[in-house]
């Protein structure tokens, strides 16, 4: 080994640690400044209460209603995409699994599906609303939602199922089982922790997705009671409240930021649990 | 009995089918809705005639939209020079050098980041970048700056996509088979020449698709870059002022829309190019994906 061949070997190694590890500080740092920043004005307040009259100069309140009304969007929204993303992804892997070309063909479409930006999502959710007769309310915002994150969902939950051998699909037909009962009965059950990981990634996404409920979900300091009544959200309450030129209100905007980073946190720590009992269910 | 499973059977596969049709069927909805809603806007200008102008006044109905389709870019494309070597070294170094602790420790991570809602990271931009930029990058090179500006939203693109792109780097590169490389170490070649004869050259379509796609993923990105761009409309090569990319305008002036004429239909046609642009750069990447998958 010659000298410009060994100094080669260890720039680019050193270069790519170097590369590796900053990633690891950038990624330490963000978490790190988010949640020094909200700190301070972090109080059960925020949690469980609605804003207050002056809330936005700097007033008592909280944000009970973004939390309450981020949870209820994307509650509905992922009830939604499993109504369509369950039977969707079932069928990819069911009816269709002998016909390669068609699952691919039908995948790559999902694949690009998911790469539409969510603003898109929302222009399309607004002008569904509009013809629809719909105001900005909790329905138009779940039905945008839904949209975004079915893709999501079938997706994650197609690459699980399509790691099921085989012979368990024929073993089921084998003993005179219908189709859909080897899906629900045979590949619900062998990819039941995938699908819960990809309900929950189609969650995670769904609350923190600020653009699709902009033009749809309206902003309200109340706790919205039915579906035609608009909701506020987590994110679109930091924006806003990001944008106030009271200090206060910023600070709760660093408050309300803690807060969905924490909920996203416990959603992908669990769907990351969830998906390692799969792993440890097929290496069985 | 029977009857009742055959019943069953017929359902359940109906419903399957609808809901993946529909599915499919989404991207032509939205297209046409889009299309639908922008027409009139064709009417007062050609399409070219909306694309090359520059001049944004809405309340006269002049609607230009070069300035925000070249912001567009402009950020995606900074944006991508930023993460893309970045991503490329440490996935390299995640799948290459790195211990097998390391390595399982930092793929939750990645996914953790990719699951970040923009809003946190545009927040992070506005308490970090932006400072950043005003009091460090731009006395560096005596200008003055905002610090809201194109090389912000540039740099907070770049770390939200370095996640994105980094999982599908990594999968790249671990379906490079060991063997293969194996042999070219056993032929003499140090680690860093396999990687860079055997590892990235097996790997090269790969690369192209993740950097393709990350590259749309900005392309379409709105909040964050929002909160850190600036938000002026102004055609310029000058990183360090502002701008206003496509998504930004549609989620700034939605308020608005519905009280100027012909606004909504710009709006909605800044959609449809931002929908034509990632549909188009998303279906062409992953063709590619497939098309090298199977060989």
């Amino acid at each position: 080994m010659n000298k410009r061949k060994r100094f080669e070997e260890s720039f680019f190694k050193i270069l790519s640690g170097f590369a590796g590890f900053s990633l690891i500080a950038i990624l330490g740092f963000i978490i790190l400044i988010i949640f020094i920043k909200g700190f301070n004005a972090l109080s059960l307040d925020m949690i469980i209460k609605t804003p207050k009259g002056g809330y936005y100069y700097g007033g008592e309140g909280g944000i009970l209603n973004a939390i309450i009304g981020s949870l209820y969007i994307a509650f509905g929204a992922t009830f939604i995409a499993i109504l369509l993303g369950m039977p969707a992804a079932l069928y990819i892997n069911v009816h269709l699994v002998r016909y390669k070309r068609t699952q691919n063909t039908i995948r790559y479409f999902l694949d690009a599906l998911w790469g539409i930006p969510s603003i898109v999502y929302g222009a399309f959710g607004f002008t569904l609303m509009l013809a629809l007769g719909l105001n900005a309310s909790l329905l138009a915002g779940i039905i945008t939602v839904a949209l975004l994150i079915t893709p999501i969902l079938i997706r994650t939950f197609d690459e699980v199922l399509s790691t099921i051998p085989k012979g368990l699909h024929e073993a089921a037909l084998a003993l005179g089982s219908t189709r859909t009962e080897m899906a629900f009965k045979v590949m619900m059950k062998q990819g039941f922790s995938g699908f819960i990981t990809a309900v929950l990634l189609a969650f995670g996404r769904g609350i923190g997705d600020a653009a699709s409920v902009l033009f749809t979900a309206g902003y309200t300091d109340l706790i919205p009671t039915n579906l035609d009544e608009p909701a506020a959200t987590l994110p679109l309450a930091i924006f806003f409240q990001l944008s106030s030129p009271i200090p206060e209100v910023r600070e709760r905007a660093y408050a309300a930021a803690i807060i969905l980073t924490v909920i996203i946190l416990i959603i992908s720590l669990s769907a990351r649990g969830f998906s390692k009992k799969m792993a440890r269910k097929i290496n069985k | 009995m029977i009857l009742k499973r055959i019943i069953l059977y017929k359902l359940s596969s109906a419903w399957m089918v609808a809901a993946l049709a529909l599915i499919l069927s989404f991207p032509f909805f939205i297209g046409i809705a889009l299309y639908i809603k922008a027409v009139p806007l064709f009417d007062i200008q050609s399409v070219p005639q909306l694309i090359t102008s520059s001049t944004w006044s809405p309340s006269e109905g002049k609607f230009g939209f070069s300035s925000f389709i070249f912001s567009s870019f402009y950020v995606t494309i900074l944006s991508f020079i930023f993460a893309a070597p970045v991503c490329l070294l440490a996935g390299i170094y995640l799948t290459q050098f790195a211990s097998q602790k390391l390595v399982s420790f930092m793929l939750p991570v990645i996914d953790i980041l990719a699951g970040i809602p923009s809003v946190i990271y545009g927040m992070w931009g506005i308490l970090v970048i932006v400072p950043f930029v005003r009091k460090v990058v731009a006395p560096l090179i005596n200008i003055d700056s905002p610090g809201y500006s194109i090389l912000a939203g540039g740099i907070v693109l770049a770390v939200m996509c370095v996640p994105y792109m980094l999982n599908m780097l990594i999968e790249t590169f671990n379906t490079v088979p060991t063997g293969i490389k194996e042999a070219s170490l056993s032929l003499g070649a140090t680690s860093w020449e396999s990687i860079k004869h055997v590892v990235i050259r097996k790997s090269y379509p790969g690369i192209i698709s993740a950097f393709g796609l990350g590259i749309a993923k900005a392309f379409g990105e709105t909040l964050a870059v929002m909160m850190v761009v600036g938000n002026m409309v102004q055609l310029t090569f000058n990183p360090f002022k502002s701008g206003y990319p496509l998504p930004a305008l549609i989620a700034n002036n939605y308020g608005e829309m519905l009280s100027i004429p012909m606004y909504d239909s710009a709006l909605m046609f800044a959609a449809l190019i931002l929908l034509i642009v990632i549909l188009i750069i998303n279906l062409f990447f992953r063709y590619f994906i497939y098309k090298t998958q199977r060989s």
